[in-house]
């Protein structure tokens, strides 16, 4: 029989991340829970990050290697504010995080990544990724513990019936703002009661023409 | 003189006849199917005037809440409760059937069920099981003979205790214990730092959760307080709702009518009589 090796250099975090895309606007949300196996490390742990003026990063996983990959995106976009004079795109900043995260593609970042932002034309999107790069533009997604929960009642409330049925619809979902953090708030406040590793507080990331603006709700602390 | 084979009868008790193709199935990567586990807090301490037994009761299958209110404070006789952590099959089938032989006893006695008798059942039913039985239990009650509080391992040992906690959260549930316990305890002051207790592990175990139960048991009465505390209301609820639409969308429709089967009766006579 084979030895197993008996020490991981990861670890699991827990935490849920969510992100929504409007027609002229993007919600990132998360819980701030960080915890280890049964115990709760902090209850007041940010999970987002504000990569460029557009575009904002929630990850969940292993924040050991989150807060890398988030220094590694924050060194390589002042680099290209110096080279270009200007601030990434979100789509580029997409493309960014993707090419980083195959970069150790044999020795991956422990992180599930959710990037929201406006594209060129002002409109929201959402970026929705896997540990090794390998990404997507769609309207809507949960990454995290809690995602499982998320997804199918997200799909039920957002996605057409069925893709066969209907003409393809765009990327962008037909919600207002106001409804869309409402949506959010329902869904943490649901993940929590049945996920043991999502809860505490939830942190909510608006991103809008007129910039960014946060808000927090609390959540159930057991 | 053949090789006959004698064929040993069936004994009661476990089968182990799988147990090597379960674990090849699980070292080409099939995952076993999980146990509902509670994953809990549960404490019980002496007071003045008996004994008081608490719980939470949040019941895990891994990292999801399967059931948000469960009990774990089981019933054994009237003046003997037991509180239950780790499979929940296993502390219900266990802590029943432990009860149904102490009502047994007490018809044949004639007298009330004593803690000493629910413990000696309850040990060797464990033991003789090998710890394969995952039932870590809280067992206190008050008889003829006082207030009694044990803790009983999954492999059948025992400890007589004056504070007593198990399960997940019972670190976080003793620090309290250790720091605010004492003897003598009055019944209030006795509810208040079990409900301590129990909300420390409620708060700081992932495996712990909802609401506080508690069982107050004395000489003649015992009241079992049930979800005595609950710190843990949902924290947002739209008032719009949301909506379901209760169709599932049609794809394509096709209708196949089934052939109709005609059965030919060659004249004569149909029927026999």
């Amino acid at each position: 029989m084979k030895e197993q090796a008996n020490w991981s250099p990861y670890d699991n975090n827990g935490g849920t991340c969510v992100a929504i895309a409007g027609a002229d606007y993007c919600v990132i949300a998360s819980d701030t829970r960080m915890s280890t196996g049964y115990s709760i490390l902090t209850r007041d742990y940010s999970k987002i990050r504000e990569l460029a003026e557009k575009s904002v990063m929630a990850s969940s996983g292993f924040q050991a290697d989150v807060r890398a990959l988030q220094k590694v995106l924050s060194a390589r976009h002042a680099i290209y504010q110096h080279q270009h004079n200007k601030q990434m795109s979100c789509p580029a900043m997409a493309q960014l995080l993707s090419n980083t995260l195959y970069y150790k593609r044999f020795f991956p970042y422990y992180a599930f990544n959710v990037l929201g932002g406006l594209d060129n034309e002002g409109k929201g999107c959402v970026f929705t990724y896997d540990a090794v790069g390998s990404y997507e533009r769609v309207g809507y997604s949960s990454q995290g513990s809690g995602s499982t929960l998320i997804m199918p009642f997200l799909d039920n409330q957002l996605k057409s019936p069925s893709p066969l049925l209907l003409p393809a619809q765009d990327a962008v979902t037909p919600l207002s703002e106001s409804e869309a953090i409402d949506l959010v708030k329902t869904c943490f406040a649901s993940a929590t009661e049945r996920d043991i590793y999502t809860g505490d507080k939830l942190e909510i990331v608006v991103l809008n023409a007129s910039g960014i603006r946060r808000e927090y709700m609390e959540l159930r602390k057991d | 003189m053949g090789k006959a084979a004698v064929d040993v009868p069936m004994k009661g008790g476990f089968n182990f006849d799988l147990c090597r193709r379960n674990e090849m199935l699980s070292s080409k990567g099939l995952k076993s199917p999980s146990f509902l586990k509670t994953g809990t807090t549960i404490v019980g301490l002496i007071f003045q005037d008996g004994v008081i037994l608490g719980a939470d009761t949040r019941a895990t299958e891994g990292p999801i809440v399967a059931d948000k209110n469960c009990e774990k404070i089981h019933y054994m006789a009237p003046n003997i409760y037991c509180c239950g952590a780790g499979t929940a099959a296993d502390t219900e089938a266990v802590t029943d059937m432990v009860s149904s032989q102490l009502q047994l006893h007490c018809y044949h006695t004639g007298r009330e069920s004593r803690v000493v008798t629910a413990l000696s059942l309850l040990k060797s039913h464990l033991f003789s099981y090998q710890g394969h039985v995952s039932a870590a239990l809280v067992l206190g009650g008050v008889d003829v003979t006082g207030p009694h509080l044990h803790t009983i391992y999954p492999h059948g040992s025992t400890d007589t205790l004056p504070f007593a906690t198990m399960g997940s959260g019972s670190l976080a549930a003793m620090a309290v214990f250790e720091s605010k316990y004492r003897e003598g305890l009055t019944r209030d002051e006795g509810i208040k730092l079990v409900t301590e207790a129990i909300c420390s592990g409620i708060f700081n175990d992932l495996g712990s959760g909802s609401n506080v139960d508690v069982c107050v048991i004395t000489k003649g009465q015992t009241e079992y307080l049930r979800n005595l505390q609950s710190p843990n209301p949902r924290t947002y609820v739209n008032e719009r709702g949301y909506s379901f639409s209760k169709k599932t969308e049609v794809l394509s429709t096709k209708i196949t009518p089934l052939k109709e089967l005609v059965e030919v009766i060659e004249g004569g006579d149909a029927m026999e009589e």
